[in-house]
Formats: C-alpha cells, sequence, structure tokens
C-alpha cells in the first residue's frame, strides 16, 4: 500500500529527463531542416506549362557534335571509372541525342540534325511500359523513373524515333541529379534537372556556346516564349506527323 | 467407346531418369545462363539498343504461344464436345501451364531487372498490354488448374464443361493479347497490324498441336502404352490444316503490307532482301515449316508415325523460323523516321541497312531451359498423378470403333 501512496519517482524522473535530452538532441536538427528546406519548397508540377524544342536545321552545323558531348558530359553517360574501357559494344551503348545527316531523295538537298526523345504528348513509350515507369510529367517532359523500371524494353520497341537505351552494363559514377542503373532503360528528359531550376538543357546550352543558336528552348504554352515567337515565324514540322503524337520538339527546314 | 481409365506414369526406367537428367542439364545451363547476364548486364548479349529483344524473346512468344495452343486438345473435346479428344484434356491441360510457365521464366530472367518483378507484379499501367497480359497469363494459369480439378475430381465434375468453356475463351484472349504485343506498335513497319493476334493464335493452334502429338507419341512409345492409329490420323490431319492456316494468315498480312506503299520498303526487306532474315522465311517457314510438313502428313507418307514426328518437329522450326523474322526481324530494319530522306550518317547507326544480330550461346541456352521446365514439368506431373489415359488405343478413343467391328 505504502508503494501506492508513494510511487517510485525514478522512473518519472528517468522519463522526464529523457525527453529533455531528446528534445534538445532533436531540435537543432529540425531547425536544420527548416534551414536546408529555406526557399527550396518543391513547386508542383502543372499543365500551366509545355516544355518544348524548336531545332532549326538550317543553323545546325554538319561535324558539330556539341550537342551530344554536352549531353554526355551532363549525364555521365558512356563514361567508366579510371578510364577504363566500356564493355558495351558502341551499338549497346547509351544515346540521349546523336546527329544524323539527311539527304533529300529528290532534290538531293543535305541537311544536319540533332535527334532526341521527341517528348510526345501522346508517347507510345508511356502507353506500353507495364510499370508505368516510363511516364510523362504534367509539364510534357517524357522520362523513365528508374526506380520502377523492369527492363522489359517494350518502350524501346514503341518508340518511333529509337530515342531509347539500355543500360548494358554496371554503372558506377552516377550523377546525383541523375539516376541510372544497369539494367533500366533511359532516354533524353530534357534535363529535367535543370529545367526545374529554370535552366535550359545542356544540350541548348551547348549550342549557343558554340554560336549556332540551332536549339530553342522555352514554354511551347507561353505565346511570348523565345520558342512560340520564333514556332509563329516560319512553318516547322513534328518528326512522323503522321503518327500524330504531338511532339513537343519541332524541326525547321524539312 | 470403353470407360477411360487413367494411371500415373511408373516413371523407374533407365530412360525416364536419363529423360529427366537430361531435362535438369538444360534448366540448369538456363539457370547459369540468366546468372551470367544478369551479374555481367546484356552486354555480354547479343542484344543492343537497335535489337533490343532477342532470342530469349522468340523462345519465350513460342512457349507462350505453344501454351495456348496445347490447351486445344482439351477444348476440342470439352466445348466442341469431341469424344476423341476427352481423354486427352487432362494432359493437353497440364502441358498449357507448364509451356506457359516455361516461357514466362525466360521472359522474366532476361529482364533487365528481374529482381523488380515484385513492381511488375503489383503497379499495373492498364494502358500496357504488357501489363494485360500478366494478367491474363496468370489467370490463365489459375484458371487451366482448375479445369484439370474439375476433371480429375468427381465432386467437382460439374463445373467441367463450365472451366473448360472459360479456359476456352480465356486463351484466345490471351494470345490476342500476345499477337497484340506486336500489333499495338505503330511506329514500326513490320508490327501495327490487327492480323497479328488472329495469326498468333492460329499459330498457337498449329505449334501447340505438334508438341501435344510429339508428347503423346513419346509417352505413349516410353511407357509401353498403346496409342491407336485412329486418334494419330485426326490429330496429324487438324494438324495439317492448322499449317495451311497459318500459311494463309501469314499470305494476307504480307499481301495487305504490299498493297501500302509505306510498307513496301520491310516487305523488300524480308521477302526479297540479302540477310538471314530472308532465307529464313522462305526456307526456314514457307518451305520447312509450311509445305514441307503438308506434303508429309497429306501424302502416304502421313500414315507413317515416324513422319508425322517429323513433320511436327518441322512445324515447331517453322513456328520459330515465323517468330524469329517477325521479333528480330521487325527490328532489324532501321526505323522510318524521316520520310523522302536518305539517312547519309548517323551517330546511332540510323543509316545502317539492317541491324545484324547473332545471339549468344547464354541467350539460347536461357530459352532452352524454358523448354526443360516446361517438360520437366509435364513428365513429373504424369509420375504424381493420374493424366495418361492407360490406353488410347482405337476401342478407347474411336466413337465409331464399336460398329465398325461389329460388322
Amino acid at each position: 500500500m505504502s508503494k501506492q501512496n508513494h510511487p517510485d519517482k525514478s522512473r518519472r524522473n528517468f522519463i522526464t529527463a529523457g525527453a529533455a535530452v531528446a528534445t534538445l538532441g532533436l531540435a537543432p536538427g529540425v531547425k536544420f531542416i527548416d534551414v536546408a528546406n529555406a526557399g527550396n519548397e518543391p513547386k508542383a508540377v502543372t499543365s500551366e506549362k509545355r516544355w518544348g524544342m524548336l531545332i532549326d536545321t538550317n543553323k545546325c552545323a554538319e561535324g558539330c557534335n556539341d550537342c551530344v558531348t554536352a549531353c554526355d558530359k551532363e549525364f555521365g553517360l558512356n563514361e567508366t571509372v579510371d578510364g577504363q574501357k566500356l564493355k558495351s559494344r558502341p551499338e549497346q551503348q547509351t544515346h540521349y541525342i546523336r546527329k544524323v545527316k539527311l539527304k533529300n531523295k529528290k532534290t538531293g538537298h543535305t541537311l544536319s540534325l540533332p535527334l532526341l526523345c521527341q517528348h510526345c504528348e501522346s508517347p507510345p513509350c508511356v502507353d506500353v511500359c507495364p510499370t508505368g515507369a516510363s511516364m510523362r510529367r504534367a509539364d510534357g517532359i517524357v522520362k523513365v523513373d528508374m526506380h520502377t523500371c523492369i527492363g522489359c524494353r517494350y518502350c524501346m520497341l514503341a518508340c518511333p524515333y529509337k530515342a531509347r537505351s539500355f543500360i548494358h552494363e554496371p554503372i558506377e559514377n552516377q550523377k546525383p541529379y541523375a539516376p541510372r542503373g544497369q539494367g533500366c532503360v533511359e532516354s533524353c528528359n530534357l534535363c529535367v534537372h535543370r529545367v526545374d531550376e529554370g535552366r535550359e538543357p545542356a544540350c541548348v546550352e551547348a549550342c549557343n556556346k558554340s554560336n549556332h543558336k540551332a536549339i530553342y528552348f522555352g514554354d511551347l504554352k507561353d505565346q511570348n516564349s523565345v520558342v512560340s515567337k520564333e514556332m509563329k515565324k516560319q512553318a516547322s514540322t513534328q518528326l512522323r506527323d503522321d503518327l500524330r503524337l504531338n511532339t513537343g520538339v519541332r524541326y525547321r527546314g524539312i | 467407346m470403353s470407360k477411360i481409365r487413367y494411371s500415373e506414369i511408373d516413371g523407374n526406367s533407365k530412360g525416364f531418369y536419363l529423360v529427366l537428367v537430361i531435362l535438369a542439364g538444360m534448366i540448369g545451363l538456363g539457370g547459369l545462363s540468366a546468372l551470367y547476364m544478369e551479374h555481367n548486364g546484356h552486354w555480354v548479349s547479343g542484344m543492343d539498343n537497335q535489337i533490343a529483344w532477342g532470342m530469349p524473346h522468340v523462345f519465350a512468344i513460342l512457349l507462350i504461344v505453344a501454351a495456348s495452343g496445347a490447351l486445344n486438345i482439351a477444348s476440342i473435346g470439352t466445348v466442341f464436345n469431341k469424344h476423341a479428344y476427352k481423354p486427352l484434356a487432362r494432359l493437353s491441360a497440364i502441358l498449357a501451364i507448364a509451356l506457359l510457365l516455361g516461357g514466362l521464366l525466360v521472359l522474366v530472367l532476361d529482364l533487365g531487372r528481374p529482381d523488380r518483378l515484385i513492381v511488375a507484379m503489383t503497379v499495373y499501367n492498364l494502358t500496357s498490354i504488357f501489363a494485360w497480359n500478366i494478367l491474363l497469363y496468370v489467370g490463365f494459369m489459375g484458371i487451366v488448374a482448375v479445369y484439370i480439378w474439375t476433371m480429375m475430381d468427381r465432386s467437382v465434375s460439374r463445373y467441367y464443361k463450365f472451366m473448360g468453356t472459360f479456359a476456352f475463351v480465356w486463351r484466345l484472349v490471351l494470345t490476342t493479347g500476345t499477337g497484340s504485343i506486336f500489333g499495338f506498335l505503330v511506329a514500326r513497319s513490320a508490327y501495327d497490324a490487327a492480323i497479328l493476334a488472329p495469326t498468333f493464335i492460329i499459330f498457337s493452334f498449329s505449334i501447340g498441336l505438334a508438341i501435344f502429338l510429339l508428347l503423346i507419341m513419346a509417352l505413349y512409345s516410353g511407357t509401353g502404352r498403346e496409342l491407336g492409329d485412329a486418334l494419330v490420323k485426326r490429330l496429324k490431319n487438324l494438324l495439317g490444316v492448322f499449317i495451311a492456316a497459318s500459311l494463309y494468315m501469314v499470305l494476307v498480312f504480307h499481301i495487305t503490307n504490299l498493297y501500302a506503299a509505306e510498307h513496301h520498303a520491310f516487305e523488300k526487306f524480308i521477302l526479297t532482301g540479302d540477310s538471314i532474315h530472308t532465307t529464313i522465311f522462305w526456307i526456314g517457314f514457307v518451305v520447312l515449316g509450311g509445305l514441307l510438313p503438308l506434303a508429309l502428313l497429306y501424302s502416304k507418307l502421313g500414315n507413317s508415325r515416324i513422319m508425322i514426328a517429323i513433320a511436327s518437329v518441322l512445324v515447331i522450326i517453322g513456328t520459330a523460323s515465323y517468330l524469329y523474322t517477325t521479333i528480330i526481324g521487325g527490328q532489324a530494319i532501321p526505323l522510318e523516321i524521316f520520310p523522302g530522306y536518305e539517312v547519309i550518317s548517323s551517330t546511332f547507326g540510323d543509316a545502317e541497312k539492317y541491324y545484324a544480330y547473332t545471339p549468344t550461346i547464354a541467350e539460347i541456352l536461357l530459352g532452352l531451359g524454358g523448354v526443360g521446365i516446361a517438360l520437366i514439368m509435364v513428365i513429373l506431373a504424369c509420375k504424381v498423378l493420374r493424366f495418361l489415359p492407360n490406353s488410347l488405343s482405337d476401342a478407347v478413343t474411336d466413337p465409331h470403333y464399336k460398329a465398325t467391328t461389329a460388322k
């Protein structure tokens, strides 16, 4: 009975002290998270914007490969650690963007252009993906969720532009903003990490730097964006427009 | 017709164990090949970013198509009430499950990330025919298993007809789904055709029956049970009809394509090109897989069991050839991205006339592992459960047998 009237306070004291220590320990952490997040709240991606490109083939220089080089560097594509040789054969290596030289069969006119994921409004790769790893953001960027891709490669068969690559060997030097891994499929994501920060994709930057300025990038829904204005000026076309995919990448001069 | 009695196979002969050892060896090698490709990455395979689906897919789709066709024998008995086929229904159904399982294993083990199978089983994008197929395949195995149950357990035999019909309808949808994997690919000239779904169904009829014929001939001669000529003759005549039908479907597909200018490049590539696909199409599919077995089955040679077995093997070769030219040939021709233009150069192979593909031994062994799984499952099932009728003599299977002998 005496125990009930005079409870053992040591346990209560221990819990109180423990709570105090925990509060003191956690508080700075919580505060630091606030500090770390300050001004960096993720903004929801909405369909108010649609990111896209206009590629002017008249300005795209034959022999120039700067856009491809910049893309490879940005994502660490086909790089190895310690300068080791890649195990993959050239046709197994990753291409987000490639240069293609064309000749008009009737007129003989030649032109050069970069070919990349066309960021379709109705992307066949997204339709066929069994797990939904291949997806289209509300702002029009088509990308692969590397955490749910099972590597079935159906999207590679479905893409009309051969824009997708399968990662054929282990990868070690991933960039923090672009998770990549063996056994998954990947493609150009329009440098989504840059776009979300208000910057332009690496290929666009490289093309401007080389002074060719063949790629206009911006919001297709904004009538005042550079890309919209340029599209209004002259005719542009979609590759395989017969498929009615409403691509986000358009070409001038073909 | 006398009452049908079923029994397990003895399975204690040297031959039986030899077959098991061979099949286990195939499975083991298949497993090792899968591990080798998963461990190193797919760079050790013949596949690449142009030919993304290679030999494992040919094997897997062959087995999956054969699975749905193997069930046909049971369906003819249950759904269409052909009495001669009823004794075969149990074996037909277990063969269907086994072939499907073998095919699916090959497909899964060739994934870039087979460890994420749980993702494929839990997250479905229902606009994908692949996602639908996952449901169709799993459903098929469950439905056919229940169908077998209604055949083997008298207490549930009242559901036999219903389950047989349900399984039949399901298998038609399943093969439609398999054909549509290619039929729905709008971007490629080789695919994008609704006729691929019924074509795959017809191919399933012929290869399913060919495998079934080979299996019962092997099992009945191996176990010393009687297999009557009446039944074999029925099956081989039916096989001939299916072979002719498969040739017809492929003919219609190509004629339709030849009518459309946009498909001319592909048709030229497959029908008259200088790649291996043209040879495989004409020699492998048309001659070896079509005309030759038709000649064997419908001439006097068709009375010989050896010739029927050869014709059945040829049908398997023919179907494999068709699938090879469809799956790999369909990817081998570069995409027509710039109509009206010729690609002069590209840093990623767009200027190639066609893409070459050489399967590696690992890919072939993985595929054979799937075949091994399917066969070992059937043999073990026959050993532990009553799948095989004691006799398939004419007295058992031929409805007219008594009438003719009574005269």
